[in-house]
């Protein structure tokens, strides 16, 4: 690769359009327009100038800002497409995601779901689009950050008249008027805070090239918040568990080892009251019907003390006391717990009467834990009841026989055996909520519904996610470099003398207007003409 | 200049191309309970059964442990016991005690299905579900085959179909 | 106190709309130094009157978060009226950067549209659910509104430029696509004159229908029902019957109101073309006369300059602080998050073809209008129809 020497013996890396020393252009001048184009200073993107291996090819295909583009824009359609329907994770477990689908929203959610667009964001295709964009991120920076940084580096205070011309302010003035030394001119640019350096009694004022790093600095930022994404992949790294409690029960922390155990005291749902809360909000919750106003749970944190593995009585340490609540997660040793769900009044007991059906006289009364019946009763007097099957989530099976959905009790079920001093063997009833089978014939005795008791569950979101930092700290270097891209301008005065005759040229990245306003503050009252618009004679 | 190039080039490609491959590799072989694979020690345990006898798992080192969690409720479970309670008293003499877990239901329910099925082996209640927490179990049934040293040699999930997988999960941790 | 409220935010309605004729005065001559100083004159009447509108709109949200105790940035009407608020703000700030006169002939209008929007929908002051009850409510939605404001000035500046630029003399792709923004626009008086027609006369028809979990509902109308609900039924014989009839999972009445609007805009549209006689680009286009295309241009991009990062700010890190706080994860592909992705993407792919590509003028134009176009598909498509998570907003 031969490097280009410029007429002002400057040399330059291959490829480079503008010579980064005195900015004469190093192609052919017809290829150039009436106005240089800055972007880079016309420095060479490497990436442009080597083409023979396939690790170039690769590189120049990422380092393309077009590719970039296209890359963006083929990841915002694709988003746009997982917003249709709803994503899997947001519809409802009551049948298979490809039964829902065709039943909720027809062919076309058929169709959907066929096509993987259910769960888009976590499909092979989607993950490699946004590593594609953090690829491209990464070689674009690369590919022009370093070329830019040299050509700021190595540029000249007097630079080539042909640079000065083709800059988009252009102005001459004749020299006769002008104070030759610039006093007032340099005292003003330093008003502005303008860096002055001079050469030869000419002037290059420059401010602001700090946010010509932004764009880089803000992708450093983005490929952090990536790593942040790449690392949730990486085991204990991130947690996403559920711990349901009854109120009363303490229960162990899933995820934390066996460390952690949680006491819930008691559950609470508040709604607004039309009454009581601000009366200014009593149409709207007239119309709305009811309005939550709170979920909290009370809870209790226990650390475990002594070396109990699982299943064995823990010593408990008590760590804090806190009352979880929405947007108020209980926080601890990198944990949070977070009040997401609920379930109100889940049997906890019920009570029966025993009683002769001929003169519904009770004869003793029995309260069943529901979570946990004895197996016999007694209720004295020679007289006891005996659990033959307990059904606490109870249905009848395909073969029309009884038995539990599961192991809570939404729907307790029984098989009594009630023992009395004159049926000694027994009789036998079934009984669920409102329903009372008597599978030998008529029973003298009957189990009577006698009350119940409840208690609310609450169902909390266990959260640890180590990789909050990538993510916090990616954000905030993003956040850095947007703004020092977008709210800095970098803008360039060059003064030259030439003969008899005083050359100005300004540029910035940004913001023309402001330039202008700012050059013609700089030169009022040096004799020194406003250079011209260029662009705004065409 | 030219060769130190194409070498930089190529190892941030290498670099970035790795960390791509790693995350969708990672993404389809989400485990939600990494504690818990094969070659790893088995989390020990203490449970009582419904004598109120204890178990400890880490008493069972030197011999195998067929470690199976079950509940009441769920079919194939019920339609596995019977291939456990047949092959139960043959893995005994070969050195394997056979463990099963219930997720914790009323005793009056766990008792009426070890009568039903005329269970002999130990069935231990979990009834604060710490157990299960800790082997992750999610769904039913599953069943952990555990060697003399207290290893995870092998996790079957869901059912036992017949005794002939029985036979091959015990091969796996006779002592 | 809530009356008051509302009556400043009439009091700023209409003062937006006072202003709109002094800035077009203002730009009526610009010639001889003593029509200058009288242009000037406009432009400062126009702009006090704007701001004496800001201000009392100021107070309508103070009072309103007085009488409500909570920041009223927690439903659609709240929202939107805000974002009215914060558009008329960024107007202020780029005028007094540039004083430029034809842009609040254009902002304003859009700002009073956007007001005129916010009010269809239900006004009351509504009590907060658990998950907005934070101060994150008043930061992450304010930081958003502001930062979508400012970028609607971007889009509000492209269109003065497409107006100017795009040629009238002939029918062109360029000139059909003006109108259909010009459409829009119409849709959104015809969507604010059918509500308001059909509040006044008190129009109410009610039908039974079977929703999407087959579950009996009924619906209240405020329309004619063009569009009926899934296997409708009148409640009171005699009310207007549905001409179709559309499956449970699509709600029948934003439809309806939907058809409803963009049938008002389309009458009101056609009457317009009409009367003057030309495309509404063309009748705009005189308007524009002493606009420079490049200050409007740099104004745009400037515009988005400012706002990508304020959005960025609101929209994404903001968002993403209170949704870990409050739904435990800072992130879960809710449609509204998405599309905040999506308008962040939109604009990181339009500064990169600005920067990179060197698209300028027209086409970087016609780029702030589809920014706009995904910021009104936001706050729009995504509250009514989508909505996930963020329903709260759809009411």
């Amino acid at each position: 690769m031969k490097e280009v020497k410029c007429e002002c013996g400057h040399v330059n890396p291959h490829g480079t359009v503008l010579c980064e020393s005195c900015g004469i252009s190093l192609i052919e001048e017809k290829a150039q327009g009436k106005l240089h184009d800055m972007r880079y200073e016309g420095s060479a993107r490497r990436s442009q100038t080597y083409n023979k291996t396939i690790i170039d090819k690769i590189w120049n295909f990422f380092s393309s800002v077009k590719v970039g583009v296209w890359l963006i824009v083929v990841t915002l359609i694709a988003s746009a497409l997982g917003t249709i329907l709803p994503q899997e994770m947001y519809i409802p477990t009551i049948m298979t995601p490809a039964e829902y689908y065709e039943d909720q929203y027809g062919w076309f959610g058929k169709l959907y779901y066929q096509l993987g667009f259910h769960n888009l964001y976590s499909s092979w295709w989607y993950l490699v689009l946004i590593a594609s964009i953090g690829v491209s991120l990464v070689i674009c920076s690369i590919d022009r950050v370093v070329p830019l940084y040299r050509a700021l580096k190595t540029q000249r205070v007097t630079r080539h008249e042909s640079f000065l011309k083709r800059q988009r302010l252009f102005g001459i003035t004749d020299a006769q008027t002008v104070d030759e030394t610039f006093e007032k001119v340099k005292e003003n640019l330093k008003g502005k805070r303008y860096k002055i350096r001079e050469e030869d009694g000419n002037i290059l004022a420059e401010k602001g090239r700090f946010s010509r790093w932004g764009p880089y600095v803000n992708h450093c930022g983005l490929i952090i918040f990536l790593i942040g994404g790449m690392l949730r992949f990486v085991p204990g790294m991130y947690i996403d568990d559920m711990v349901w409690i009854r109120e009363g029960e303490t229960k162990l922390i899933p995820e934390t080892d066996g460390q952690y155990y949680l006491e819930n005291k008691e559950f609470t749902l508040e709604v607004y009251d039309k009454e009581k809360d601000n009366k200014a909000f009593s149409e709207a919750i007239e119309n709305a019907g009811m309005v939550a106003k709170n979920y909290q749970s009370d809870v209790i944190l226990y650390k475990k003390v002594d070396d109990s593995v699982a299943g064995e009585e823990a010593k408990l340490e008590e760590v804090k006391e806190y009352d979880i609540r929405v947007n108020e997660p209980l926080k601890f040793e990198g944990f949070a717990l977070y009040q997401t769900e609920y379930k109100l009044d889940e049997l906890s007991s019920m009570s029966f009467n025993l009683v002769k059906k001929s003169d519904n006289e009770p004869l003793g009364n029995l309260k069943i834990d529901l979570n946990e019946p004895e197996k016999k009763y007694d209720l004295g007097n020679g007289y006891s009841v005996e659990i033959m099957s307990y059904f606490p989530d109870f249905e009848f099976n395909d073969d029309g026989e009884p038995r539990t959905k599961s192991r809570v009790p939404n729907n307790p079920a029984f098989v009594f055996k009630m023992l009395t001093p004159d049926k000694p063997d027994g009789e036998i009833s079934f009984v669920a909520i409102q329903q009372t089978v008597e599978p030998f014939g008529d029973n003298e005795y009957q189990m009577k519904f006698a009350g119940i008791e409840t208690k609310d569950v609450s169902g909390l979101t266990v959260r640890k996610d180590s990789t909050l930092w990538f993510f916090a700290v990616g954000g905030f270097i993003f956040m850095f470099g947007v703004a020092q891209g977008a709210y800095w301008n970098h803008r360039r005065i060059w003064i030259r003398r030439k003969d008899n005759e005083i050359w100005v040229s300004g540029h910035t990245n940004k913001n023309w207007h402001g330039l202008k306003r700012e050059i013609g503050m700089i030169l009022d009252g040096s004799g020194i003409q406003e250079p011209k618009d260029q662009l705004q004679d065409e | 200049m030219k060769k130190q190039r194409l070498i930089i080039r190529t190892v941030i490609l290498l670099v970035l191309g790795a960390a791509v491959i790693y995350t969708l590799y990672a993404n389809f072989t989400k485990d939600d309970n990494p504690e818990i694979e094969v070659g790893k020690k088995a989390p020990d345990f203490v449970l009582t059964d419904l004598n109120g006898e204890k178990y400890r798992l880490s008493d069972f080192e030197g011999k195998g442990v067929l470690l199976n969690f079950w509940a009441t409720w769920c079919p194939p479970c019920e339609r596995e016991m019977p291939y456990l309670e047949q092959q139960y008293q043959n893995y005994n003499d070969e050195g394997i005690q056979v463990l099963t877990v219930n997720v914790g239901e009323a005793t009056v329910t766990v008792k009426e299905f070890i009568d039903r099925h005329k269970l002999t082996f130990p069935v231990l209640n979990d009834k604060n579900q710490e157990v299960l927490t800790a082997y992750g179990v999610d769904p039913l049934p599953i069943t952990f085959l555990i060697d003399k040293d207290g290893i995870i040699k092998k996790i079957h999930k869901g059912e036992i179909i017949n005794e002939a997988v029985i036979a091959d999960m015990a091969k796996e941790i006779k002592p | 106190m809530a009356n008051l409220s509302s009556n400043l935010l009439l009091v700023a309605f209409i003062l937006y709309l006072v202003a709109i004729p002094f800035f077009g005065g203002a730009i009526r001559q610009k010639k001889g130094l003593e029509e200058k100083k009288s242009f000037e004159k406009w432009a400062k009447i126009g702009i006090t009157i704007t701001i004496i509108g800001f201000l009392s709109q100021l107070g309508f949200f103070i009072t309103r978060w007085i009488v409500g105790g909570h920041a009223p940035l927690s439903n659609m009407f709240e929202y939107t009226a805000f974002f009215g608020m914060c558009l008329v703000l960024a107007f202020i700030l780029i005028y007094f950067l540039y004083k430029t006169s034809v842009l609040g002939l254009f902002v304003l209008p859009i700002a009073l549209l956007v007001i005129a929007y916010a009010s269809m929908f239900p006004r009351d002051i509504s009590p907060l659910i658990p998950a907005l009850q934070s101060y994150w409510l008043q930061i992450h939605v304010s930081t958003v509104a502001l930062g979508e404001a400012i970028l609607a000035v971007s889009f509000g500046s492209g269109l003065i430029y497409l107006v100017k630029a795009i040629d009238q003399s002939k029918r062109s792709k360029s000139t059909t696509w003006l109108e259909v923004i010009m459409y829009s626009f119409v849709a959104i008086i015809g969507f604010v004159v059918i509500t308001s027609g059909f509040a006044l006369s008190d129009y109410k028809a009610t039908y039974n229908y079977i929703d999407k979990n087959d579950a009996a509902a009924t619906l209240e109308y405020s329309m004619p029902a063009l569009v009926g609900p899934h296997e409708w039924e009148l409640v009171n014989k005699g009310d207007f019957e549905p001409l179709v009839e559309v499956p449970a999972i699509i709600n029948a009445k934003k439809l309806n109101t939907v058809i409803w609007s963009l049938g008002a805009g389309l009458v009101l549209y056609i009457l317009i073309r009409l009367i003057i006689r030309k495309r509404i680009g063309a009748l705009l286009q005189p308007l524009t006369k002493n606009i420079n295309l490049d200050l409007v241009d740099e104004i745009s991009y400037r515009s988005v300059l400012i706002g990508f990062p304020v959005f960025t700010l609101g929209g994404l890190v903001f968002a993403m602080i209170w949704a870990q706080i409050a739904w435990t994860r800072f992130w879960g592909w809710d449609p509204k998050e998405v599309w905040a992705l999506i308008t962040w993407l939109f604009y990181a792919a339009f500064l990169h073809l600005r920067l990179a590509k060197g698209w300028h003028g027209e086409k970087s134009a016609w780029l702030a209008v589809i920014g706009f176009a995904i910021i009104m598909f936001n706050l729009i498509a995504v509250n009514l129809v989508l909505a996930g998570l963020h329903s709260y907003a759809g009411s």
